[in-house]
């Protein structure tokens, strides 16, 4: 199953020209590039690891591009995106957030219903590649 | 980068392959080339060969768009850089106008300079240069990488050093995103020539060694005049021959720095001209007063009262 997160992931992958073309957009805007890395997608992690520090002070995207190829080179099965930082006070948060790779093989999560009192039901999901200790999930 | 240099594909390679000529001249005045090199001309007094050099490379980038419009193959060229030259002859100046130059052409996206030295680049322990030299060419993506006293990179007596990592990262760099980047060595001759002997990689792949020739008095002079209208001063009509002298004097001694003195001399007589001017602070002064420098003003030198004898200990001049 396709993962969903982030903009732009309901479009076929990004080619690496147009990975280009968002993070010059989110330079142009004044934001700051990160890289991050995870092997849990679940939907509610938001924490994924930093690849590198954020990039402040970068005027053209072919540096930031450095990091992300470097990034999918370290971790070719992982799930990388880009984010861009506005550091704008009263902001300061991330504006765009994309997926730049993802695991050859997706399998997707299994959906658990939990039975409690007065036969209400609790649901939650699981990856099922969370399922395998971290670094041999995918 | 502009739409009209991108190889044209599809359909608009078809449209442009009817054309069989394009106005060069209005492509050069379209990005502002000629200003470009006419304000080389005005605003850098010598350095023939330098600016003889630049103009050659905004021609051949010029070409190569024009080129490019026709829908012939323009490979971008390699425009790596090195400046040998001896100590104020304009290298840094030449350097960031490159950059604008590189932008104006369509060859840097952004244009910026980012100057560095050894200490940017080179870490203090293991593993820290490759993550240093990274972020340094990371910064000057899409612009000029300019490594002022390149040949402090490699120190051939600590074999250890970790100088020589950074240059592998350097020349990776360099041959695979040429154009992403352009980088431009600057250094004294001699040394930048032991450095390309230990390094034959980094020779070869830097296309333009390009040598500043040391200024003569006149152009001296004029530099100076510049420099003053820059800085909204002129000289009194007397100082100019007493100027004229100082340089002769200045150039013969020790350490001399060619255009880099003559600031450093502009300067100290700018200190001189206002404590001349504070000592009488009785009287309002003048307009014309506040910007003149005079004849005393540059007479009141070390360079004029010490012998040769004591000029030759090699102390600075003040």
């Amino acid at each position: 199953m396709r993962i969903t997160q982030g903009t732009f992931s309901f479009l076929p992958d990004l080619t690496d020209a147009e990975i280009k073309a968002q993070i010059q957009y989110a330079i142009d805007q004044g934001w700051a590039c990160s890289v991050e890395y995870t092997d849990d997608p679940h939907p509610r992690n938001t924490y994924w690891d930093m690849y590198g520090l954020p990039m402040f002070g970068i005027k053209d995207a072919a540096g930031v591009m450095l990091e992300v190829d470097a990034c999918r080179k370290a971790f070719p099965n992982h799930y990388v995106k880009v984010n861009g930082f506005d550091s704008t006070r009263g902001i300061e948060s991330v504006r765009l957030s994309f997926i730049v790779n993802r695991p050859a093989e997706e399998p997707g999560y299994a959906l658990t219903r939990q039975e409690t009192v007065g036969r209400q039901i609790r649901y939650t999901t699981t990856a099922y590649s969370a399922q395998q200790p971290a670094g041999k999930r995918y | 980068m502009t739409p009209t240099t991108t190889p044209a594909a599809g359909t608009d390679a078809a449209a442009l392959a009817v054309a069989d000529r394009v106005d060069l001249h209005a492509l050069c005045a379209d990005a502002g080339v000629f200003e470009l090199l006419d304000g080389l001309d005005r605003d850098l007094i010598g350095l023939a060969p330098v600016k003889a050099r630049i103009r050659d490379i905004a021609a051949l980038l010029a070409v190569d768009r024009a080129r490019a419009t026709l829908g012939l193959d323009a490979r971008p060229p390699s425009l790596h850089m090195c400046f040998t030259g001896n100590p104020g002859t304009g290298k840094t100046t030449v350097a960031l106008r490159m950059a604008e130059i590189l932008h104006k052409l369509g060859y840097a996206r952004k244009g910026h300079l980012v100057a560095v030295t050894r200490d940017d680049l080179v870490g203090q322990y293991i593993g820290h240069t490759a993550p240093k030299t990274r972020e340094v060419l990371k910064r000057a993506m899409g612009g000029v990488l300019f490594i002022d006293e390149a040949y402090y990179l490699y120190r051939p007596e600590n074999e250890r050093d970790y100088g020589q990592e950074a240059i592998e990262i350097l020349l990776q760099v360099m041959e695979n995103q040429r154009d992403d980047l352009v980088v431009i060595l600057a250094g004294y001759k001699d040394r930048m020539d032991t450095f390309f002997a230990s390094n034959p990689g980094m020779s070869s792949r830097i296309a333009h060694h390009i040598d500043f020739p040391d200024y003569g008095a006149d152009e001296l002079l004029e530099i100076a005049q510049l420099m003053v209208a820059e800085m909204h001063y002129c000289f009194a009509p007397d100082a100019l021959p007493v100027l004229r002298d100082y340089v002769a004097r200045r150039m013969a001694r020790p350490n001399f720095a060619n255009a880099r003195s003559i600031r450093n001399a502009l300067d100290r007589a700018r200190l001189r001209q206002a404590s001349r001017l504070f000592a009488d602070a009785k009287a309002s002064v003048t307009r014309d007063a506040l910007q003149t420098i005079t004849a005393e003003d540059i007479r009141a030198s070390r360079v004029f009262t010490e012998t040769a004898a004591s000029a030759a200990d090699g102390r600075a001049a003040t």
